[in-house]
């Protein structure tokens, strides 16, 4: 029977051709080091669910945003749960990223024909390390409030454009109402579909090329 | 043995029970964090102290407020009530407790000493002592507070149910 159904979707959807091309290609004799973007994969997907089952608690307001996180970790049934998850997954993450770009480095798996997946790659880096910034400032507490402070005006130090970078970056010339919404429209929509795009170029690519043996001796 | 199971089949299962597992303990949770505010019971029912019983005057409509706050999530929202005791007599039951919220917009009436009604200043409806309308546009007579106890400090307690 399910078989029956199985071959009836498999033949509209091609899904053995799908497993074979995607989860079942060959690949080089690796080590755990090749696990690591994988591994970030995951990562990203628990991030992103975690992220999205936050915002049905969380308010980007600034009467708001602290309350609402205090009621998600203590008023919410697994509110710490899903908020812990979404904290210590956001530094793995980071981490992760960049582990896996160090070992990409220290293989040379950047080389010919891979430059255009490391190009690809150092943009996830990028993006990546912009949610963990925006992030930050969303729980709305002291520790948000300065980083972000001091991180627009690193920003900001940037010669000739500087003070324009600090203004478009906070929405004005100081952390506002303004700066936290912008804050979570990027957290949640604007960097997310940045890295969605990415991750999907990434990975077409890691198919397209396979993945990259282990340098020789010789080479 | 029947079948020894290959390196590959193996590798599939474990696969299989650990994303399982992953799925069930993160997924169970989650399910409980989104329904959770559908399961919590609000409290919309108090039993609300009023004054001392003993020095409330009889005959004579004495006011009283009281404030509820509803919790949601982490909005407080504060509403002010308030209402009339009477003593008819000696008794500690004979009683009549009224709402102060006239039955026609909302509006808080006032105990006229004068005319001995309740006038309400929006749209100038009277009622009588007993909270009957005698004059304008109510539909209906003042609302009650039916349930009262006396505590043992002597303490007129009425209870308060969110409509």
């Amino acid at each position: 029977m399910w078989k029956k159904v199985f071959d009836w979707l498999d033949e509209r959807l091609g899904l053995n051709d799908l497993y074979k091309n995607l989860l079942d290609r060959p690949e080089p004799k690796g080590t755990w080091w090749n696990t690591l973007g994988s591994a970030s994969l995951f990562l990203f997907v628990l991030q992103g669910v975690t992220g999205i089952f936050l915002t049905v608690y969380y308010t980007p307001s600034p009467d708001h945003a602290y309350d609402s996180i205090q009621y998600i970790m203590q008023g919410v049934a697994f509110g710490w749960l899903i908020r812990g998850i979404h904290h210590w997954g956001a530094s793995l993450l980071v981490i992760l990223v960049f582990v896996h770009m160090l070992r990409v480095f220290v293989t040379a798996s950047y080389k010919y024909p891979r430059e255009m997946t490391w190009l690809v790659g150092i943009g996830l880096l990028l993006t990546t390390i912009g949610m963990g910034f925006t992030g930050y400032l969303l729980p709305w507490n002291q520790r948000a409030y300065w980083a972000t402070t001091v991180g627009t005006q690193i920003a900001g130090s940037v010669p000739l454009i500087g003070g324009f970078i600090l203004k478009a970056l906070r929405g004005g010339p100081d952390l506002s109402a303004l700066t936290l919404q912008r804050f979570f429209a990027a957290h949640i929509w604007m960097i997310p579909a940045a890295l969605a795009g990415l991750i999907g170029v990434h990975l077409y690519l890691i198919i397209k090329h396979g993945e990259s043996h282990f340098p020789a001796k010789e080479d | 043995m029947s079948e020894p199971i290959n390196r590959r089949e193996f590798i599939k299962g474990v696969t299989a029970v650990v994303g399982g597992l992953i799925t069930t303990v993160i997924g169970i949770p989650t399910i409980a964090y989104l329904i959770d505010p559908a399961l919590k019971e609000s409290s919309k029912e108090d039993w609300i102290p009023v004054g001392k019983l003993e020095q409330l005057p009889i005959g004579k409509p004495v006011p009283f407020s009281f404030t509820r706050v509803q919790v949601n999530g982490w909005e407080r929202t504060a509403t002010s009530h308030g209402g009339f005791v009477l003593r008819k007599s000696e008794s500690p039951s004979d009683l009549l407790i009224l709402n102060s919220r006239c039955t026609h917009l909302g509006c808080t009436v006032n105990w006229s000493e004068n005319d001995q009604v309740y006038l309400c200043p929006c749209h100038d409806a009277k009622f009588d002592p007993q909270g009957k309308v005698l004059d304008g546009p109510p539909p209906r007579l003042l609302d009650r507070f039916t349930d009262f106890r006396v505590t043992e400090d002597g303490i007129l307690e009425i209870f308060y149910k969110e409509a």
